[in-house]
């Protein structure tokens, strides 16, 4: 099966092996492990756009493929990145915390030491009490369980609420929008438990590894999310290659038919939507730690609108498409708004391209959407002279399904 | 008469004399007091030289009377003092009230040498600019040793503010009279009821009289002589919703918290609690008794702790060795063998509390000892108690009405472009900020922000018009049918005109400073009220609305509108030019944003972030509401806009959360009514 | 003969307008029907009815020997106890392949979980290309079912509805833009699957109901104007007056 899976599927071979050689290439030129022409800093970035890229699969499979085009996917994200947060946190903060008790002339109570780390990690909202969601925090088994469980059990209920009613198309990403929009003002919340605005900060330091300079720790980080990227796209390639595969393009195209065979809708959508909500939680769970910090700003619904725009530059429908919008997109960004890109004088205005990145974004995304729907995946298309056959019409949209009748009859 | 000119003489004679020096003054001085004995003593009848100014010669008639009451002024008393007030308040001389409002502002003075009164004010530390009270006219400079300054205390203060009171209600003037009866609105107290009494049988205009009243009911709750006289005052509140009446009741129903054995006899008991209560936990109870010294204090885990600490020996406390000092249960048995050899005192365990509290009784009681009263008011505290939360129901209401308004604004361009054409425009949101910045510019050129207001609507329309047929022309109309790709690609151009709106005219809130005639509030009583801004953009919203009905029902576009949405090779059969009509309508959609921008610019403060913070809730108002169907998008906004209140009357303090309980409240309402409210139903209604 | 299917006292309206009204129908096992009738007689209403695309206001749809009521159910359960319907425009899956499609019909478990682990079995592969010489697209397998000509899609369609193996066939207008050659062909299928199945055809062109070779029914504003054989309802003044008009 192996054998025919690969062979069916020659691009996830392909990509795999561009995967394993970018890595090599970071790990020689890291820092911490080679020659060190790559900053830790940039390291990080690179892990962190590895992230995004995974994320942007887990985008991919639910709009390119089962064509929901879900606007709450950077909630799922922003849940993993907080439920890895909270751990990060108070084991960090616990150490330190610790670490002035025990100089103390007797040794801590176990309600001593809760009461302190509670006091340095809710100071600043003006609390010392742990709240109720932070019962599992002391362990890190449990909050990894968390880390896929929470976003699942969100998209879950939440999906099968949506689905269930069949809100479908626009209305669908507006319902995720509302959903996003919602989880992002609770969290705003001091009442929330996840310290309001402030979010959860330090991340970047694991804890008992003080030792560790996090030139390593980065590249430590910067593998495990080259790994879990690699693990994803085998998951969504094998998840879209078979009948699987068959039957959630077929209810992207046209659901009703698909329900007409008999095949339960909601329940595919129900199975997919949950399924990249949690490879969104995982994905946050890397990216989170690499930033650093984390605050309901992250979730606001515009984040999870990028994510569309990375994977319609990308190419949508095509699971390397998700991850070259990803990576372009977002490195393309990082250089302009870090300031790297030289201005253009005008004589009269200086475009200063922290200012005006956005301005170009935005255009450039409309520009994608009327001239090349296909992205950046549709140069691949043309420079492996794999040309769509000539069936007249647009090309196939995941949004509206197969082509519509006066198109195909041309 | 002849009193008054000798009077002006003798001021005469004093200007002269001060000529010559403060010397010359000594001479016609009667004996003077060499010691005069500390102002406002409570101690009578020790005033010396009492009978010294009883014949002063030419002295004005309020001096007369002054000097008359020497005695009693000098060694002011608050027992003692009234017979002299009241010698002032009923002598009929026109300088009496002034005299009052000198003394009371402790601006009286008295000269040493002749125990002459004066008014003074104080030039510097040393120098007094002395008046006449006759005349009111200054008398010079003196240096200050020779006179000795009047000091009443509080309540001889209190006694001259009834008397003044008195003066000012029985003025001809209905102002003054209204401002003593504001003075005692501010701060009555009960010298202030006899006043009222004696005023109310007099002629009054009628604003005044019901003022009075009022305040008369008001004084007599509180300081009412009488339980009968209280509860039939209390009587007259009954459901009456001034703050007023409330601030007089809710001190009668206050309560504290007491502890005791047993009951008290005799006292006016609210309520026993039971330790452990909701009202009353343990810890509390326990803290009470503390407080009365009547049980040891709990020891504290940082107490316990400190004491620890201080008597570590030889790495042990208490023959416990301090590496187990590591829980709560053998630092209490450290504490407790620590407190065995008398080292530290005792302390009240956990286990022992509840012993202790069971030898107490708990009570609260009014500060009023009369239960009648206490009664009668937290009766009329619950009649009012019911109305006030009628009327903060209907002012929530109104609150409500106002935000279903705002979101009905932002919504009906999206009834529009949304709702009639299937076009989904996320940069609706954006397209209310260009007419927010559009009015905020044309009040940069025009000042007077009525005139701007008239010209920025207009141009709001024009702008935002010209912005959406751009739009239209150069991308919505390549990508109908594709509501998803709509969907990014006005994204694209939303982020873009947000950012541009940042880069233009910065990240800072611009002020649209609506016409003064829309500021201030339009106040039913004390608990209804609304802003005029709310009522205006309510009434554009209506406004709004019949336009819109007017364009889609009545004219030729709403007609080819419809048409086109409907069934766009029938219409295009039919000799309509459906690119124009798209454009038209979605130019029209826009515009109308743009007039809504100019009106949330008005209520919020315009920034580049205006129209995204209400696009999500603007769709869901469509969504809701029904697509298709502008009925339903108005049902949808109130729907929304009273959800909101209402979910925010329940925790007023977190506006947040509001939000988050209503986001999930439409999507469960989406549950039951997939398509909205008003849901067109059939093949109409489509996949 | 016990009935297969078999509706009763069937009323819905959409804002008022009956669009089905009263009706009753039934059908045997094993039996081909044609269901005729002006434009708004209420054909495809009736289809989505018993589909579960559309909930009645009143009536029952009865099913198999059980008699289970059809109304409530969602479509995917109608579909996997035995009714196939086919849609007057052909949707076929463009962007997959002939193959894909058919598979994709092929009767087999339906769920999420068991989907995700299906490996194509020999019986199934056998079945598909057994289904593809049947509908003549026996070298069209590996082409993307877009590429394929107006009736080579109804062809796949047809195919994949026999993939589904229903009991219970309802094809709506089989024959629309066909090619005489292919109208043939597509009727031999249908009086084929007629053997061992109940088909329903809805379907306006009366040359090619006649033949068919079957009981034809003709609705009216939402309910059973006659019935019959063609010869016997078309001699119907009512049927001539509701199609000629007066």
């Amino acid at each position: 099966m192996q054998n025919t899976f690969f062979a069916k599927n020659p691009s996830i071979l392909i990509f795999i092996g561009l995967l394993a050689l970018f890595t090599l290439f970071v790990t020689v030129g890291s820092e911490a492990t080679g020659m060190g022409f790559i900053s830790t800093s940039f390291v990080k970035t690179l892990g962190k756009t590895l992230c995004l890229c995974l994320i942007a699969l887990a985008m991919d499979l639910v709009w390119g493929y089962i064509g929901i085009l879900s606007l709450g996917h950077f909630a799922f994200f922003g849940l993993g990145g907080y439920m890895i947060g909270m751990w990060l946190m108070y084991e960090r903060t616990r150490d330190i915390v610790m670490g002035s008790l025990m100089n103390a002339a007797l040794p801590p109570t176990p309600t001593e030491i809760r009461d302190a780390i509670g006091g340095q990690i809710f100071g600043v909202v003006g609390s010392n009490q742990f709240p109720a969601v932070w019962a599992f925090a002391h362990s890190l088994p449990l909050q990894l369980i968390l880390v896929v469980l929470v976003p699942g059990l969100l998209a879950l209920v939440f999906g099968w609420l949506a689905f269930r009613s069949r809100v479908t198309g626009v209305y669908l990403s507006i319902l995720t929008q509302a959903m996003t929009l919602a989880l992002s003002l609770y969290l705003y919340q001091n009442e929330s438990g996840l310290r309001g605005n402030n979010g959860l900060s330090g991340l970047q330091n694991l804890p008992h590894l003080d030792a560790v300079p996090q030139s390593l720790i980065s590249i430590w980080f910067f593998w495990a999310s080259a790994l879990a990227l690699a693990l994803g796209y085998l998951l969504c390639a094998w998840v879209v290659s078979g009948k699987f595969g068959s039957v959630i393009r077929g209810i992207r195209d046209d659901e009703q038919r698909v329900r007409f065979m008999g095949y339960s809708v909601e329940g595919y959508k129900l199975f997919v939507f949950v399924l990249t909500a949690v490879i969104a939680g995982i994905a946050g769970a890397l990216y989170y730690p690499q930033a650093g910090i984390i605050n309901p700003g992250e979730m606001a619904p515009i984040a999870s609108i990028y994510l569309a725009v990375w994977v319609a530059i990308g190419g949508r429908g095509r699971l390397y498409g998700a991850v070259l919008g990803a990576a372009f997109v977002s490195l393309v960004s990082t250089w302009f708004t870090g300031g790297q890109v030289p201005s253009i004088p005008l004589g009269f205005y200086t475009v200063d391209w922290v200012d005006w990145w956005l301005v170009l974004l935005g255009l450039s995304f409309v520009l994608v959407t009327l001239f090349a729907p296909q992205g950046i995946g549709g140069l691949v298309d043309l420079i492996a002279g794999k040309l769509a056959p000539n069936r007249h019409g647009a090309p196939l949209g995941p949004d509206q399904g197969s082509l519509r009748e006066e198109e195909a009859e041309k | 008469m002849i009193f008054k000119t000798s009077g002006r003489l003798a001021a005469l004679l004093c200007a002269l004399a001060l000529a010559h020096g403060t010397a010359a003054l000594a001479q016609d001085g009667a004996p003077t007091q060499t010691e005069t004995p500390p102002q406002a003593s409570e101690a009578p009848g020790e005033a010396p030289g009492a009978t010294a100014s009883a014949a002063m010669p030419a002295l004005s008639p309020i001096q007369s009377l002054l000097q008359a009451n020497r005695d009693l002024i000098e060694a002011a008393s608050r027992r003692t003092i009234q017979p002299a007030i009241d010698a002032l308040a009923t002598s009929g001389l026109p300088q009496a009230q002034s005299v009052l409002e000198k003394w009371q502002a402790r601006e009286m003075w008295q000269r040493d040498s002749d125990g002459l009164f004066f008014y003074a004010e104080e030039v510097d530390r040393d120098t007094l600019r002395i008046f006449d009270f006759s005349t009111g006219e200054p008398l010079g400079d003196m240096p200050e040793d020779d006179f000795t300054q009047l000091k009443p205390n509080s309540g001889i203060r209190g006694l001259m503010g009834a008397a003044l009171v008195s003066f000012q209600l029985n003025s001809d003037d209905p102002a003054v009279r209204g401002a003593a009866l504001a003075g005692i609105e501010r701060d009555g107290d009960a010298s202030h009821l006899a006043p009222l009494r004696s005023v109310l049988d007099k002629d009054m205009d009628a604003a005044n009289r019901a003022r009075a009243e009022r305040l008369e009911r008001l004084l007599t709750v509180r300081f009412g002589e009488s339980d009968a006289e209280r509860v039939e005052a209390i009587g007259y509140f009954n459901g009456d919703l001034g703050v007023d009446a409330r601030a007089a009741l809710n001190p009668l129903v206050a309560t504290t918290l007491r502890v005791g054995t047993t009951l008290p006899e005799g006292g006016n008991v609210a309520r026993t609690l039971k330790v452990g209560s909701d009202a009353l936990p343990r810890l509390e109870a326990y803290a009470l008794l503390v407080d009365n010294d009547l049980a040891p204090p709990l020891l504290t885990v940082a107490d316990n702790r400190a004491a620890l600490e201080a008597n570590i020996v030889d790495g042990q406390v208490g023959g416990i060795a301090v590496a187990d000092l590591d829980s709560d249960e053998t630092r209490a048995r450290a504490y407790a063998a620590l407190a065995a050899e008398g080292t530290v005192p005792l302390a009240a365990t956990p286990d022992e509390i509840d012993t202790i509290l069971d030898g107490f009784t708990f009570y609260e009681t009014f500060a009023e000892p009369s239960a009648l009263v206490t009664d009668a008011a937290s009766d009329a505290l619950t009649g009012i108690g019911t109305k006030v939360g009628f009327n903060q129901f209907l002012d929530l209401s109104l609150d409500g009405l106002s935000l279903a308004s705002i979101y009905f604004l932002a919504a009906i361009g999206l009834a529009i472009t949304f709702g009639v054409m299937g076009v989904i425009n996320m940069a609706h949101g954006e397209f209310i900020m260009m007419g927010a910045y559009t009015g905020y510019v044309v009040q940069q050129i025009i000042p007077d922000y009525t005139l701007s207001l008239i010209v920025a609507i207009p141009a709001a329309f024009a702008v935002t018009f010209a912005a959406g047929v751009a739009m239209e022309r150069l991308i919505i109309r390549w990508l109908y049918n594709r509501p998803l790709e709509t969907l990014l690609s006005t994204f694209g151009v939303s982020i873009a005109l947000q950012q541009l709106a940042k880069n233009i005219f910065g990240t800072q809130a611009r002020p649209l400073t609506s016409p003064s005639w829309l500021d201030g509030s339009f106040q039913l009583n004390d608990v209804v009220g609304i802003s005029y801004i709310r009522i205006a953009i309510f009434v554009l919203a209506l406004i709004f609305l019949g336009i819109f009905l007017f364009i889609m029902k009545k004219t030729r576009l709403g007609l080819e509108t419809r048409a086109v949405t409907q069934n766009p090779r029938m219409a295009a059969s039919m000799g309509i030019n459906p690119d124009r009509v798209n454009m038209l309508t979605f130019g029209l959609g826009s515009g109308i944003a743009g007039i809504a921008g100019v009106a949330i610019g008005l209520y919020a403060k315009v920034t580049s972030e205006l129209g995204a913070d209400y696009i999500v809730q603007s769709f869901m108002t469509v969504v809701v509401g029904g697509v298709g169907n502008i009925w339903g998008t108005l049902l949808g906004a109130t729907m929304i806009g009273f959800l909101q209140k209402g979910i925010e009357w329940f925790n007023p303090a977190n506006t947040l959360a509001a939000q988050t309980y209503m986001i999930i409240f439409i999507i469960i309402f989406i549950q039951f009514r997939p398509r909205g409210i008003i849901a067109l139903k059939g093949r109409a209604a489509g996949d | 003969m016990s009935q297969l299917l078999e509706v009763s006292g069937v009323s819905v309206s959409f804002d008022g307008f009956k669009a089905i009204n009263n009706l009753s129908f039934s059908i045997g096992e094993a039996e081909m029907r044609a269901i005729i009738g002006p434009n708004g007689a209420g054909k495809t209403t009736f289809m989505d009815i018993v589909t579960g695309k559309t909930k009645p206001n009143a009536g029952t749809v009865l099913w198999g020997e059980m008699s289970r009521n059809l109304i409530g159910m969602n479509e995917a359960k109608i579909a996997r106890i035995g009714v196939g319907r086919k849609f007057q425009r052909p949707t076929v899956f463009e962007d997959q392949s002939v193959f894909d499609n058919l598979m994709m019909a092929v009767k087999n478990t339906r769920a999420p979980w068991s989907v995700l682990f299906f490996k194509p079995k020999f019986k199934d592969i056998a079945k598909v290309e057994e289904l593809a010489s049947e509908i003549g697209l026996s070298d069209q397998l590996k082409r993307k079912s877009g590429e394929l000509s107006h009736g080579q899609k109804q062809w796949l369609e047809i195919g994949m509805l026999l993939a589904q193996d229903p009991r219970l066939l309802l094809v709506d207008e089989p024959a629309a833009g066909m090619t005489l050659a292919e109208r043939e062909h597509t009727t031999d299928i249908l009086k084929r699957t007629a053997k061992t199945r109940a088909v329903v055809v809805v379907e306006h062109d009366m040359e090619f109901v006649r033949r068919l070779e079957c009981k034809v029914t003709v609705l009216h504003e939402g309910s059973v104007l006659a019935e019959g054989s063609l010869d016997h309802v078309t001699a119907n003044p009512q049927v001539i007056e509701v199609y000629l008009g007066r």
